[in-house]
């Protein structure tokens, strides 16, 4: 995994006791974050046994009985309920419509910084678009809220003063859809850029000087020189999306989610706090999580799979 | 370089104030949500509701932030969650130091078995309601501690660190370890003050995501004096108001003004938005360091 090796004195047969003697150290360093992840992220698996079992409070999670159907049926329900189903298309199709307008952006955006030829406003320009990254959903919904808002909204004011009817941004999905793909590509396009602009600063310089010589144009440049530049980054990064279709972050859905808007803004993420957090239904949504997760890291590794077949290094 | 200026042409010049033009819309486009918040956030209720407000304040007045100000809650839930970012940060950085440092050492026995320990849990996840049913064995259900310890280590910000410590020459370590100097001693007199750009990264990195995070408020807490910022205004933006706090503290104000929500989101917001222009140049670079696989 770490190319660097550290050259070591040479070993001899005492060297148990002089390698703890003078490694102990970091051993201890480790000891707690290691005894954190062992705590936070490997003991929860133990209770990913309820998915295959009745859920009682009272009862130990070793002692319950295993659910009907060989222990299966709360998969079988998940797929049976009309709302999970829901919730597994809106989780795709929502990340599917990040990867289309959402993915692009940055890439864009980098392009168009790099022509930028007076250095101190391309860096205001970076420091404003940096901005959106740093505001929580909560207070991107807050923003949303004054700018969207049927009747009090900024835009709908503006729309309605043109003699316009105004849009429902929020509170009907197909608007929705549309809204919370624009807040994802607002919040993310300057953050995002910053990978390929550091790509970008990799290029020689020389190719371009080539390129000017030879007549080449801004757009020949950039299309010659600059893309097949930052390639590499493009696909894996692609990859690394692609990997995580199945993924949900839970902030952005359920911030910017409302009761009329619901058939297409549940996402898996929201859908487990409701029914699982909120319902008490333990076994269910445990099993849902674990279908997440299994078929999430077969994503992964299928992409990573399909990086290295084009030639690119994989993920990992 | 030179060849490129002599040769630039007319087109060329128009070409760049072209992009000029499109990097200034996107700057509005960024910026206008907030000028219109602030602007909001100073106008009268009175302008507000006859939808007279755009980008500039009307009926200029700072009542909508006196009343924030002035309310024992928000003021509250600010310094707490001000003192929990400080602590989360600390606790963080510190974790991942001790994670990160030891990784670099080749002679570390069992270190590729460590890595992967490490690695998975960045691929696999217990999932929510997992991690849910374990705080409540663990006594975190309803405690202030929820907020720092399950959320302490981020695996992603560690292998920033990690390459950050690799780029430190192996020749300064090597030496003083020929004086006789102790592991831990190399981690804080050379290592530390060796590492303060990706210190400075990951401390806004850990900083803001706490900040801003309020689903572990949200799933872990029930007790509106233990929540942060974030889950305060999530719970103003939607208008749940918890009937306990309106009753002890004198708090009734069913819907709040326009103004008010605009006030409390520009405050919830401001901090974050003082501090990171400053350290924009080292975030640039952590972001880099994580992109750049070891």
């Amino acid at each position: 995994m770490n190319s660097k090796k550290q050259p070591i004195a040479p070993r001899r047969k005492t060297s148990f006791k002089v390698y703890m003697k003078r490694y102990w150290q970091l051993y201890a360093l480790l000891s707690l974050p290691l005894l954190y992840l062992l705590i936070f992220k490997y003991v929860p698996m133990i209770y990913i046994q309820i998915a295959f079992k009745k859920y009682s409070i009272v009862e130990s999670v070793w002692k319950l009985p295993l659910a009907k159907n060989y222990g299966f049926e709360y998969f079988i329900k998940a797929f049976k309920s009309k709302d999970f189903i829901l919730a597994l298309r809106n989780t795709v199709g929502l990340n599917l419509l990040d990867l289309v307008i959402g993915f692009p952006a940055p890439i864009i955006f980098a392009l168009i910084l790099n022509e930028l030829c007076f250095k101190r406003f391309k860096k205001v320009v970076q420091t404003i678009a940096y901005m959106p990254h740093f505001l929580s959903w909560v207070i991107i919904y807050g923003l949303a809220l004054q700018l969207f808002a049927p009747s009090t909204g900024f835009i709908n004011m503006i729309l309605n003063n043109l003699g316009m009817e105004s849009v429902p941004f929020l509170n009907e999905s197909r608007h929705w859809v549309a809204t919370y793909a624009g807040l994802g590509v607002w919040q993310n396009f300057g953050w995002g850029s910053i990978v390929y602009l550091a790509a970008i600063a990799g290029i020689s310089p020389e190719l371009y000087e080539a390129a000017s010589v030879d007549g080449a144009g801004r757009f020949k440049k950039m299309w010659h020189i600059t893309l097949p530049g930052i390639k590499p980054t493009i696909v894996v990064l692609l990859v690394m999306n692609l990997g995580n279709i199945l993924g949900s972050n839970f902030d952005r859905p359920f911030a910017l989610q409302n009761n009329l808007v619901m058939d297409v803004a549940n996402v898996i993420s929201t859908y487990v706090y409701k029914v699982g957090i909120k319902g008490l239904q333990f076994s269910l949504t445990t099993a849902v999580g674990l279908f997440q997760s299994v078929v999430g890291v077969f994503f992964l590794l299928m992409a990573n799979w399909i990086s290295r077949k084009l030639g690119e290094r994989g993920i990992w | 370089m030179d060849i490129n200026m002599k040769i630039k042409s007319k087109s060329g010049k128009i070409g760049d104030w072209v992009f000029v033009i499109i990097c200034l819309l996107v700057s509005v486009v960024c910026l206008l949500p907030m000028v219109n918040l602030l602007a909001r956030s100073l106008s009268s209720t009175d302008a507000l509701i006859r939808h007279q407000v755009y980008l500039w304040p009307k009926g200029w007045n700072l009542e909508a932030y006196a009343t924030v100000l002035s309310d024992v809650k928000y003021i509250r839930a600010f310094f707490w969650t001000v003192f929990l970012t400080a602590v989360c940060t600390l606790v963080s950085l510190t974790m991942t130091t001790l994670c990160a440092y030891p990784l670099i050492f080749g002679g570390l026995k069992g270190r590729s078995a460590i890595n992967i320990f490490i690695t998975i849990t960045m691929f696999f996840n217990a999932g929510t309601i997992p991690n849910y049913l374990l705080m409540k064995p663990l006594g975190l259900l309803n405690n202030p501690l929820v907020l720092i310890i399950p959320s302490c280590l981020s695996v992603y910000n560690m292998i920033i660190m990690r390459s950050f410590f690799y780029g430190i020459p192996d020749s300064l370590r090597e030496s003083a370890e020929i004086d006789g100097a102790s592991f831990f001693t190399i981690l804080i007199k050379i290592y530390v003050p060796l590492s303060k750009p990706v210190l400075a990264t990951l401390a806004l990195f850990y900083a803001v995501g706490r900040w801003n995070g309020y689903s572990d408020a949200l799933m872990y807490v029930n007790e509106p004096k233990l929540y942060p910022l974030q889950l305060l205004l999530y719970n103003i933006l939607n208008n749940i108001n918890s009937v306990e706090v309106a009753t002890q503290e004198g708090f009734s104000a069913p819907g709040l003004t326009e103004s008010l929500k605009a006030a409390i989101v520009m405050f919830s917001t401001v901090p974050i938005l003082c501090i990171y222009p400053w350290l924009q140049k080292y975030f640039i670079h952590g972001v880099t360091l994580g992109a750049v696989k070891e």
